[in-house]
């Protein structure tokens, strides 16, 4: 049989391979064919090399060649594969990784690499919707972990930070949403509207910052506004020498999901982040800036933040600000070490639920259901009953205490009886792990025990704040 | 760029002594713990050494 490929010849009896490509290379040949059976067997040995032919076995031996590591193509091959090894070696700890199309990279092993907490937009805690107002709520925690903030000096500006189901990829997915009312006329110097997350510090310890060996992150995100632009997004660092680090992206096509990835270099200088329960940087997504509040020449690179107009450089248009019923939404967050964008990282909602309650923790009648019931404890005196809440998870500071204050919302249980109040007055301390509640609107008897509840109005609840 | 309109703040006493402080910020009523890392005290704390903030005693 005519020996037409590498993989066509007898590895073992070489009497077997007397025919190279239909030449004769037996005894008694014809000397011609000497010349014409080499320049057979370099043809084929030219198809090996360009990947038109393939062999059945790469076998890599050991010095001695007493044994091998070999690498070879399953039994039956659906459809041909080209893989393209990444340029040099990755990270220590890094993974070989696809992009579905052949082109292999390192990233960081799968799970738990996601910096973001919550970046699919599922959890909101707080309700699905929060009507933000120049002159009313400025700040605020819509959708957990994610942070609005309407900044400086607006005359007009309201609108809505919405959870909304709106998702590039599943049907039934989130996303947040900002939508405009009110258009903000023009923008004053000093103005500006973010959204951000506050990473904490000591989860950020693995970035190096501050060393030579900082390593470089790569966000990821998904976003569709109804205004085209240029866009800013960043990250700043408050620990030691404040930090900031913008890049741009360009929204192309108005009302069209479109993903952006973009890779930020570690931070070398700047004394990195501490390592403790505070900020560590923020990754902030800028909607809207004023003329002092761009220029500053953080763009592309880490610098020491000097003043406001380092805060939103890059920030080319405030329209989604200043036309009515402008939106913008954003999902799929991802932040993860190294300079390719993985696949999102899905977690239940229980997982990202956890993740969020260390920072906020709202117990609800809406939720629950109604005859919830807080806390338990005693009667110190007749008007006064202190009750203890466990909090689910450890919170990562000391919280802020916030309760409802429909009339009604609250009813305290006692022997034979019960006393209905408005809210929670104060609290008599709380940790990290517990809350302590006091109220005076009650009428029991001292050393007698005693509960708070829901009073069945439906819109009673108690949240718990450590945000950052 | 941390800011929050807190439009009163007095202290919570118990048993005599001051546990926390209560804000009204944005329009919402809080008891803020007095602990530094407390995103909301520090800033009840930065206000009040500016001078743009009174805490009132407890009642």
């Amino acid at each position: 049989m005519a020996k037409d490929k590498l993989t066509d010849y007898d590895s073992t009896t070489p009497s077997n391979n007397t025919d190279i490509g239909g030449i004769s290379v037996a005894e008694g040949m014809l000397p011609s064919a000497v010349n014409n059976s080499i320049r057979e067997l370099t043809k084929q040995l030219g198809a090996f090399a360009d990947g038109t032919d393939g062999i059945d076995v790469l076998s890599l031996a050991d010095d001695d060649a007493s044994h091998a590591i070999k690498l070879q193509a399953p039994a039956s091959v659906t459809a041909t594969t080209t893989f393209t090894l990444p340029d040099g070696d990755g990270a220590s700890g890094q993974a070989m990784i696809t992009d579905g199309a052949g082109t292999l990279s390192w990233a960081a092993p799968y799970g738990n690499r996601n910096l973001i907490i919550n970046g699919a937009m599922q959890v909101a805690q707080r309700g699905t919707s929060t009507s933000m107002a120049h002159d009313g709520t400025t700040n605020s925690y819509g959708i957990d972990r994610f942070k609005m903030s309407i900044s400086g000096t607006h005359g007009e500006l309201d609108g809505t930070y919405a959870q909304v189901s709106d998702h590039p990829l599943s049907a039934n997915g989130t996303s947040l949403k900002w939508t405009t009312g009110t258009a903000e006329t023009s923008y004053d110097a000093n103005s500006y509207v973010y959204f951000t997350q506050k990473i904490e510090a000591q989860n950020l310890q693995h970035l190096n910052y501050g060393n030579s060996n900082a390593q470089s992150v790569t966000l990821s995100f998904y976003v569709k506004s109804s205004v085209t632009g240029t866009f800013a997004v960043g990250f700043y660092k408050e620990d030691t020498t404040t930090r900031i680090f913008n890049q741009t992206y360009t929204i192309n096509s108005a009302n069209t999901w479109e993903k952006k990835t973009i890779t930020f270099a570690g931070d070398t200088a700047g004394g990195g982040i501490v390592n403790d329960n505070g900020a560590g940087l923020w990754t902030s997504w800028h909607l809207a800036a004023g003329s002092g509040a761009v220029g500053g020449g953080s763009v592309g690179a880490w610098k020491s933040y000097n003043d406001l107009t380092d805060w939103a450089d890059g920030q080319a248009t405030n329209a989604v600000m200043t036309t009515a019923s402008a939106t913008w939404q954003i999902t799929n967050v991802q932040l993860e070490v190294g300079e390719t964008a993985t696949p999102f990282e899905h977690r239940s909602y229980g997982d990202e639920l956890r993740r969020c309650q260390r920072y906020y923790y709202r117990i609800s009648e809406s939720v629950v259901g109604a005859g919830l019931m807080y806390g338990i404890g005693s009667y110190y005196a007749t008007n006064d009953l202190r009750v203890l809440v466990n909090l689910p998870t450890q919170m990562r500071t000391t919280p802020t205490v916030e309760s409802s204050s429909t009339t009604n919302d609250f009813r305290s249980l006692r022997a034979g009886g019960s006393d209905y109040f408005t809210s929670i007055l104060s609290a008599g301390g709380t940790f990290v792990n517990q809350a302590h509640l006091y109220t005076s609107n009650v009428s029991g008897t001292a050393g007698y025990s005693g509960v708070i509840g829901t009073g069945g109005t439906g819109t009673s609840f108690m949240g718990f704040d450590a945000e950052l | 760029m941390n800011e929050m309109n807190i439009t009163s703040a007095q202290y919570n006493s118990l048993d005599g002594e001051n546990v926390s402080i209560q804000v009204v910020i944005d329009g919402v009523s809080l008891s803020v713990p007095m602990n530094p890392a407390n995103r909301h005290y520090a800033e009840i704390m930065r206000q009040v050494e500016a001078g743009e903030l009174t805490i009132a005693d407890a009642d």
